[in-house]
């Protein structure tokens, strides 16, 4: 699904991403741990297509397209989702609209008829439920005065929408009370399929208690440090990171 | 030539210098501005005596004043003896014969816009014969508002038709003197529209500058004059989204209205002239007065604009609340995009009790535009109670462009309550990656990020106005991200 191979970037002139190296499969779910500042979210921005960071080397085959050769639209339509550590407020820009336009420029890349208004209006009501969303953010600006929980299930709704193949979620359990961190995670579940990948960014096991990733990485420094199973993940939690970064060095 | 001024002694002395004599039955005027040619429009118009004195006091009045200097905005000298201040209607001259013969830039950018097949001729300027559409929808119009005891008829035909009440209330809003564009407008206006709602009378229809006979060339100096007598109410759209067809670089129109007791105007403008190209190489200077004033209590008055076009936009529609209790309203969006320079805003002046005004003003700069608000709230002493409420948001795209914002406030009753509030943001590259990433292009982004941020103006508009203005928008700033 994902194969990235000595990936390299510089943000404002400042080299981030030195040699990443990770591969996903479909079906599978990694998570990506590692200390701020260390480039995660750099790291998937890049994945995702944002301008502004250079890319130095490497190379990125998604679904067996040339992922960096592909703007960032392009990139969403082909299934690339990203949920945003910090989702942008939109103001005036209705939630539902910017919504609908997404699911139609997808489906009409992939030569589908685009859904009117009230097929997406049962669509997104339906999945705004098991979100636990009120209706009342259909119908608001987007992430617009949305609390920090609020915008993060915002994030996971558009994601049920998309039904995108690979989702990179970065840091979408930060800041959640433990429902909505639970709220989350069902929604992370209900999208696990063979056919999709799911890399989560994130700082904490307790999202790992509910989604169980089959891949555990650790992000340090701009690289993947270190990569093991599930249990790498309980490990950092109880030592921190330091004990990889003094392994290195030694 | 003409770089500077022209000497008002020169200009007096030399009345008749070039020592035509004008012939009433030709088409149009030589280039030039002198008493004759102000004595000759008013003959070639057949008008009344007292409008002939009107304009010509004007004139005179208009030798006395220099060009203003105090607006954002800057353009090469205006040499007034170059410009010919008369032209009848044309019919075919230059006009192109058919669709065919029209610039397809234009024709794709009609499309764009969704203006009907039928109308794209008649926007283009295809000669008036070979268009045939409007008018029986305009003879059905004009029976309807006949029944209801409306008056909606070109200015020169209210002179010929209503002269009583066009010496009435005409000059009493924006007197010829006001400044030095309205004296010149004054002075020579062509043509335009006259509106009268009778007392009692709600306009059964919204009123467009679109169905008028005869609209087809109203010309560079447009007055029109809105009267809303006690009870009545009207809304007037004028303009049109899809760029015009227009040889004229400089435009002086006038806009007056008047509102009695109790009595509502709502004047929604589009304006989408010419607005030079992308090097910033021609465009329309537009330099308008538009003026309301609320004579009785409880009167309303409301302006709506969305100002895309034109190369320079010099424009001030102000509200003077003198009636208690009246209301006066302004809600722009002003876009300047390329070099495009926009100088806008309202002047809302607070003279009865209980007077409440609400101003909305969203300015976009992209490219190498200038954008700048320019606003006035004036409390004089006797207006207790009064209300304002400013808010005034500047979008800029890109890097090269400006926004200023002027906002003056002169607060002389103690009893009023004024707030303003402002801000000044750039069109988040978050924003725009956060669509893309949803996979909207980037044009789709831009166009809903700018219609968000105008929201609260493009509410006002009449429905399919507003979507007409969106539209209008995103053809606007093309290119002006990604
Ligand atoms: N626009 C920018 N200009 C300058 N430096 C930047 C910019 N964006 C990111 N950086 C820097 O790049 C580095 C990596 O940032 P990034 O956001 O990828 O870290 P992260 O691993 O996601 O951290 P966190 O766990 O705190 O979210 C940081 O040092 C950050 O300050
Ligand atoms: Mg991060």
């Amino acid at each position: 699904m994902l194969k990235i191979s000595q990936l390299r970037a510089n943000v404002a002139g400042r080299n981030i991403l030195k040699g990443v190296d990770l591969e996903v499969h479909a079906g599978e779910v990694h998570a990506i741990m590692g200390p701020n500042g260390s480039g995660k979210s750099t790291l998937v921005q890049v994945l995702a297509g944002r301008e502004d960071y250079e890319i130095t080397g490497g190379s990125v085959v998604f679904d067996g397209a040339d992922l960096l050769a592909m703007p960032a639209e392009q990139r969403a339509r082909h299934g690339l989702f990203l949920g945003f550590q910090y989702p942008v407020e939109i103001p005036g820009v209705n939630n539902a609209y910017l919504l609908k336009a997404a699911l139609n420029a997808k489906r009409k890349a992939a030569g589908l008829p685009e859904v009117d208004a009230y097929e997406f209006l049962s669509l997104i009501k339906a999945k705004m439920k098991f979100m636990g969303m009120d209706e009342s953010f259909l119908s608001r600006g987007v992430n617009e005065g949305f609390s920090g929980g609020e915008k993060k299930r915002n994030e996971i709704l558009q994601m049920l929408v998309l039904e995108p193949k690979l989702a990179l979620l970065d840091e979408t359990d930060s800041g959640l009370d433990i429902d909505a961190l639970k709220v989350v995670a069902k929604g992370v579940n209900s999208l696990r399929a063979a056919d999709r990948s799911i890399v989560l960014v994130t700082h904490y096991q307790r999202l790992l208690d509910y989604v169980e990733p089959d891949r555990v990485h650790v992000f340090a420094d701009g690289r993947i440090l270190k990569s093991g199973d599930k249990s790498l993940a309980l490990e950092l939690e109880a030592r921190g990171y330091d004990w990889l970064r003094e392994g290195r060095v030694a | 030539m003409s770089s500077k001024a022209p000497d008002v002694e020169d200009l007096l002395t030399r009345k008749y210098q070039h020592g035509f004599v004008t012939d009433i039955e030709s088409d149009s005027l030589p280039p030039g501005l002198d008493e004759g040619v102000v004595t000759a429009i008013s003959h070639r118009k057949r008008e009344p005596q007292f409008l002939l004195d009107w304009r010509l006091k004007a004139f005179r009045h208009w030798l006395t004043m220099r060009e203003p200097t105090w607006a954002t905005v800057h353009h090469p000298p205006i040499d007034y003896q170059a410009i010919s201040y008369y032209s009848a209607p044309r019919t075919s001259a230059d006009a192109p014969k058919s669709i065919e013969e029209v610039d397809p830039k234009l024709l794709a950018t009609y499309e764009k816009l969704g203006i009907p097949l039928h109308e794209r001729a008649r926007l283009a300027g295809v000669a008036v014969d070979a268009v045939f559409d409007s008018v029986s929808v305009a003879t059905t119009f004009k029976e309807k508002l006949a029944k209801a005891g409306v008056i909606f008829c070109s200015f020169s035909d209210a002179v010929r038709d209503h002269p009583e009440l066009v010496e009435r209330y005409l000059g009493t809003v924006v007197p010829p003197a006001d400044n030095f564009f309205a004296a010149l407008n004054s002075a020579v206006f062509s043509d335009g529209s006259f509106v009268y709602v009778p007392a009692g009378v709600r306009c059964p229809m919204e009123l467009s500058t679109y169905f008028r006979i005869n609209a087809a060339k109203t010309g560079q100096f447009e007055r029109t004059l809105i009267v809303a007598a006690e009870g009545a109410s009207v809304s007037y759209l004028e303009g049109c989204t899809a760029p015009m067809r227009d040889e004229n670089q400089l435009h002086a129109a006038v806009v007056e209205l008047v509102a009695l007791d109790d009595a509502k105007i709502k004047y929604s403008t589009v304006q989408n002239w010419y607005p030079g190209d992308e090097h910033g190489v021609g465009g329309i200077y537009n330099f308008v007065t538009k003026r309301g004033e609320c004579r009785g209590r409880n009167a309303k008055i409301s302006w709506t604009q969305v100002e895309t076009g034109s190369a320079i936009t010099w424009k001030y529609p102000s509200c003077v609340l003198k009636g208690d209790g009246s209301v006066g309203e302004f809600y722009s969006v002003a876009v300047a995009n390329n070099y495009q320079q926009a100088d806008t805003g309202t002047k809302m002046i607070h003279i009865g009790r209980d007077t409440k005004s609400t101003i909305v003003s969203k300015g976009i700069s992209a490219g190498h535009a200038v954008n700048t608000y320019r606003g006035l709230v004036k409390v004089l002493p006797n207006a207790s109670g009064a209300r304002n409420f400013t808010q005034c948001d500047s979008l800029l795209m890109g890097s090269q462009c400006a926004a200023h914002t002027f906002p003056t406030v002169e607060v002389r009753n103690p009893d009023a309550t004024v707030e303003h509030e402002a801000s000044t943001s750039r069109i988040g590259e978050d924003q725009l990656f956060y669509c893309l990433q949803r996979g909207v292009s980037a044009e789709d982004a831009v166009n809903m990020i700018v219609s968000g941020f105008c929201k609260a103006v493009f509410k006002e508009l009449p429905m399919e106005f507003a979507v007409e203005a969106q539209n209008l928008l995103s053809v606007s700033l093309e290119g002006a991200v990604g």
